[in-house]
């Protein structure tokens, strides 16, 4: 009895799950509307490496085909760039609503009791890495290819989104112990 | 256009089609040095709406592979469909240019496993890049490691460009819609959409109702 009001009281509020989607409809919309483009997140990461690797070793980001495409011809930072100012938000934005439902916190892992830290940290790792290389090959992650490519009636955005969860739901069963 | 569906015309009440017209940045109506303050604007609202809807919870987002949390279907599946049908009424009011909003290109090879390999990273991280930031930013660290993750993965796949550089634009369908794939308008798409989306939030409800009944274990975080 006692656990069970603990357990309600700790559990988290969130946003109605089709008010939130019906949220970021209108932003996705607004956003075609202001900048003839959807939201994205890996496109951001992308240029912070292309920069980290351009300052480290300038002549090995020039000179490979892939890094020289995203730097501006006119010498300056790969970071004075909309996707950037777009993912500072993105992570500003997460900490106010952390902030404003009260989950703003302590550094935490959080994971399936049957796995250790270390068992979800390696996890982790492994998945961020995965939609690195994947995010490249896709044209855009989740948020830039599935969601807002798919909502712009991109073909390609629409491939992304139906192999993104149909090979997830394809081998759930293998990684079912990092979750159930 | 306008005129034939509504009785008064906007231009009635001082607006004029041309100042509407979007997209606004293309069109140069709004300049660029406000770009990067609207993409903070518009970056700082997707954070909030993500960590609000519960995103930043890889045990909440992984729930959609085994039936005890369907949110990440419901928020898609609105999101997609709210802006399929705005868009669709945006442009039929004249009020953006679809030709001008920006249809990702479709390379159907390197598209193909992008999505593969994605999925893998999904199901194995329980998160994506933009959901990883969100919880980073509350305090998560197998966030921050996800994050960090994806950083080393996109190091790594330009390090190896040169391997797979024929492979990346291979099968190039240039900026190919779904209607014209199809060979339907985007109307008929739009709909399919909707008509699907209702189908899944009704199925899927079942089926979490029922799979959650049976775990006891999981606490939503």
């Amino acid at each position: 009895m006692m656990d069970k009001k603990i357990d309600a009281k700790k559990r988290p509020v969130y946003i109605n799950p089709y008010f939130g989607g019906l949220l970021l409809g209108l932003l996705i919309l607004a956003s075609f509307y202001i900048a003839g483009r959807g939201l994205s997140a890996s496109g951001s990461a992308k240029l912070a490496v292309v920069e980290v690797v351009h300052i480290v070793a300038p002549e090995h980001a020039e000179n490979n085909a892939y890094y020289s495409k995203f730097l501006p011809e006119d010498g300056s930072s790969p970071l004075f760039n909309w996707l950037i100012f777009g993912a500072i938000g993105t992570f500003f934005g997460g900490m106010l609503s952390g902030a404003v439902y009260g989950r703003l916190g302590k550094l935490r892992i959080e994971k399936s009791p049957k796995i250790s830290n270390r068992t979800r940290l390696i996890a982790a790792a492994v998945g961020g890495i995965l939609f690195g290389i994947g995010s490249q090959f896709g044209r855009g992650c989740s948020s830039g290819a599935a969601l807002s490519g798919t909502s712009a009636f991109s073909f390609g955005g629409l491939i992304v989104m139906a192999l993104m969860f149909g090979v997830g739901y394809v081998f759930a069963y293998f990684f079912r112990k990092l979750w159930i | 256009m306008l005129d034939t569906f509504l009785p008064i015309s906007l231009e009635n009440y001082g607006f004029n089609k041309i100042d509407i017209m979007g997209p606004l940045i293309p069109l140069e109506i709004i300049t660029g040095q406000w770009d990067f303050v609207i993409a903070l604007l518009i970056g700082s609202a997707f954070g909030f709406i993500l960590e609000a809807s519960g995103f930043s919870s890889s045990r909440n987002i992984a729930g959609v592979f085994y039936g005890y949390n369907f949110v990440v279907l419901r928020v898609f599946f609105t999101a997609m469909i709210v802006a399929m049908v705005g868009y669709l009424y945006f442009s039929y009011m004249g009020w953006v240019d679809m030709n001008l909003v920006f249809v990702l290109p479709t390379y159907l090879n390197s598209m193909l496993l992008g999505g593969f390999i994605m999925g893998l990273g999904f199901v194995i991280g329980g998160f994506c890049p933009g959901t990883s930031y969100t919880a980073a930013a509350i305090g998560k660290i197998d966030g921050i490691v996800f994050a960090g993750g994806v950083f080393v993965g996109i190091f790594l796949f330009s390090e190896f460009f040169p391997l797979y550089e024929g492979f990346y634009t291979e099968n190039d369908l240039g900026n190919i819609t779904i209607g014209e794939m199809f060979g339907v308008s985007n109307e008929i798409v739009t709909f399919a959409f909707v008509v699907v989306a209702v189908i899944a939030f009704y199925v899927t409800w079942l089926i979490e109702k029922k799979v959650r009944k049976n775990m006891t274990e999981y606490k939503f975080e």
